[in-house]
């Protein structure tokens, strides 16, 4: 019996999230007293794939070659189906992204199994298996027995602490796998990527510095931008903003866009709408910058100061430089 | 071209969440329930690409009795028909069995649902379904145009978007910029009231996964306030204190 690690890969680098779900597999194999492998896709050198050894993964199956190079869910699903036969897995463990939710989805259907999506923390696994999950955005937890066999949890970033300072020495195996791919997974003809290039994740990111409306315009970023940039920090925003065109659509953060679990989130200029806070929830510290002391921000924020973003921004930023 | 809108009846985003009977189910009282809003912007194209090709469209829901209203909205924002399956929709591969059992009869040459449901947050029921019919699944979906039997689509990745062909039938899970909510008019709401709405009950399937417990997070402590003119001291702070510099 093994524990089934799905990691997403990078230009031919583990995703940070994604070393945190083998760290989380390995410990559920713990539990289990199985085995816990990794299953990675697309390409990428072996010393990289080693590191998941550090996180607790004894092997890694390894799928390569053209057709698998560019995210494939369809695919990349029968893949993961194959592998978890060959290696009788019985928990499926993947990282909670729009990737990681389409295979599960469709391989679980495949193996008539349950899934659990936006695991928080590790399972029960004496007597029934129990895992509790995030629900309402964010806002409740539910604790889900699964009952099906075979078992399929999708975790968030966060779910578990990692140690970083007492990680195996010893890398994990490197063994080729190569599944039989079938043509109605790639029916679909991609047309076009656009990707914006050297730009840290939201999803990735340790740090983020999002502004909102009290922005006042996209002219206005820079003191921003300047921010993250000393911070190392991704950026982000609110709806209106995106929808205004000020920032590029994928930046927006909340209930109907993209939904981070940072270290720490700085807020520049937003108010703090529910539909904001959805997104930003699983954050571990968060700043508010905002001039109206009312704000609703404050009452989900760790850290808040009461000034004009234009005069607090730039100080901040000389700040962070200075410790860095 | 047939199409078919999935749509969650969920508590609207703003409400405050709560649970009753030992914390075993949610609490509905006072409780304002919505379409889901994703669901909402694949309804929205689901009508626009209806009236371009001459299509028909159906609306269901797997649910109780209590979301016959948005139900009805749906009617009334455009769709032809409604199924509603009666059934109280707690594991996400329930629910796709029973989307597929009625898609298999129907053959939909494009099943549109939302990314997400606002409730159990999965994103998971486009795929399932998409693999009991054999047929390929996409999500989130920001852009749906068809041209005859393709469809092109342009679906939100990490950090970007990938613009796709594919051919129907297919899968979509949506979300914005797809189409602009709509919102019902006089003549939809009237006309909606005599639309067809099936009532079929559940096909009988294994349940995978059941919630056993609900809790809520734990409060968060007091906000604390930095004077704008120590803004300085924020950093040191995040550093020294929180730790997370
Ligand atoms: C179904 C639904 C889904 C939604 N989904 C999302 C979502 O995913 N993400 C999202 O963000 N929103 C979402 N919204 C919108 C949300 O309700 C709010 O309207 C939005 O978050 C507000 O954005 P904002 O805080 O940038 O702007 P505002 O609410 O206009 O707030 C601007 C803030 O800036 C402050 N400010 C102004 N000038 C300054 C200054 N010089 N210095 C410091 N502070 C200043 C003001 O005090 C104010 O608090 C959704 C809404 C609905 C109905
Ligand atoms: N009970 C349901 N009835 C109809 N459609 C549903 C139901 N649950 C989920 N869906 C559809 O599946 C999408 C994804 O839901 P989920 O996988 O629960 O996040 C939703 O946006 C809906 O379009």
């Amino acid at each position: 019996m093994s524990v089934l690690i799905f990691i997403e890969l990078d230009n031919g680098s583990i995703k940070k999230t994604s070393l945190e779900t083998v760290a989380y597999g390995a410990k559920v194999a713990a539990q289990v007293n199985g085995k816990a492998v990794v299953l990675a896709i697309g390409d990428a050198s072996s010393a990289e794939l080693e590191k998941a050894g550090h996180y607790g993964a004894e092997k890694v199956l390894h799928a390569a070659g053209e057709k698998l190079a560019h995210e494939n869910s369809l695919a990349y699903a029968d893949v993961l189906v194959q592998a978890s036969a060959q290696e009788q897995s019985q928990i499926i463990v993947l990282p909670k992204s729009g990737l990681g939710d389409a295979i599960a989805a469709r391989a679980a259907a495949r193996l008539k199994a349950g899934v659990v999506s936006g695991v928080t923390a590790l399972p029960e696994t004496e007597g029934t298996f129990k895992v509790t999950r995030s629900i309402f955005t964010g806002k409740a937890f539910a604790t889900t027995e699964i009952k099906s066999e075979i078992k399929f949890l999708v975790v968030r970033k966060n779910a578990i602490e990692i140690d970083e300072a007492g990680l195996n020495t010893a890398g994990a195996t490197i063994e080729p796998f190569s599944p039989a791919l079938r043509d109605a997974d790639f029916q679909a003809n991609v047309v076009d990527v656009e990707k914006a290039s050297g730009e840290l994740s939201l999803t990735e990111a340790e740090i983020i510095v999002s502004g909102g409306r009290g922005m006042k315009g996209p002219e206005h970023w820079q003191a921003l931008l300047d921010l993250a940039s000393a911070l190392g920090a991704a950026t982000g925003c609110s709806k209106p903003v995106s929808d205004l065109d000020w920032r590029p659509h994928h930046e927006h953060i909340g209930q109907t866009g993209i939904k981070v679990a940072p270290n720490l989130y700085i807020a520049c200029g937003i108010s703090g709408a529910i539909q904001h806070l959805a997104g930003v929830n699983g954050s571990k510290c968060i700043v508010v910058i905002n001039k109206d002391p009312e704000a609703p921000f404050f009452k989900s924020a760790d850290y808040g100061v009461v000034g004009d973003v234009f005069e607090i921004l730039p100080r901040l930023t000389a700040a962070a430089k200075a410790i860095r | 071209m047939k199409i078919l809108v999935c749509i969650t009846n969920v508590p609207d985003t703003t409400s405050k969440i709560t649970f009753t009977d030992n914390n075993t189910r949610l609490n509905k009282a006072g409780v304002q329930y919505i379409i889901g809003p994703y669901d909402d912007y694949a309804l929205a194209r689901g009508v626009e690409l209806k009236e371009k090709t001459g299509g028909t469209l159906t609306v269901l829901h797997v649910g109780e009795a209590d979301a016959e209203p948005q139900i009805r909205k749906a009617l009334a924002i455009g769709a032809d028909d409604a199924i509603r399956i009666n059934a109280e929709p707690l594991d996400s591969y329930f629910t796709a069995v029973q989307i597929a059992a009625i898609a298999r009869e129907e053959n939909y040459d494009l099943i549109l649902m939302g990314r997400e449901s606002i409730d159990y947050n999965s994103g998971v029921v486009h795929g399932m379904v998409g693999e009991m019919l054999g047929i390929n699944s996409y999500s989130p979906v920001m852009k749906l145009e068809l041209e005859g039997s393709t469809a092109t689509i342009t679906r939100e990745i990490d950090g970007g978007k990938e613009i796709l062909k594919a051919n129907l039938p297919l899968v979509l899970g949506c979300q914005e910029p797809i189409a602009e909510w709509k919102i019902p008019n006089m003549r939809g709401i009237m006309t909606a009231r005599t639309k067809p709405l099936k009532v079929v009950e559940p096909v009988a399937t294994e349940e995978m996964s059941a919630p056993v417990a609900y809790s809520l997070p734990a409060p968060k402590g007091a906000c604390k306030m930095i004077p704008a003119a120590e803004a300085e001291t924020l950093i040191r702070l995040l550093q020294t204190e929180a730790k997370v510099l």
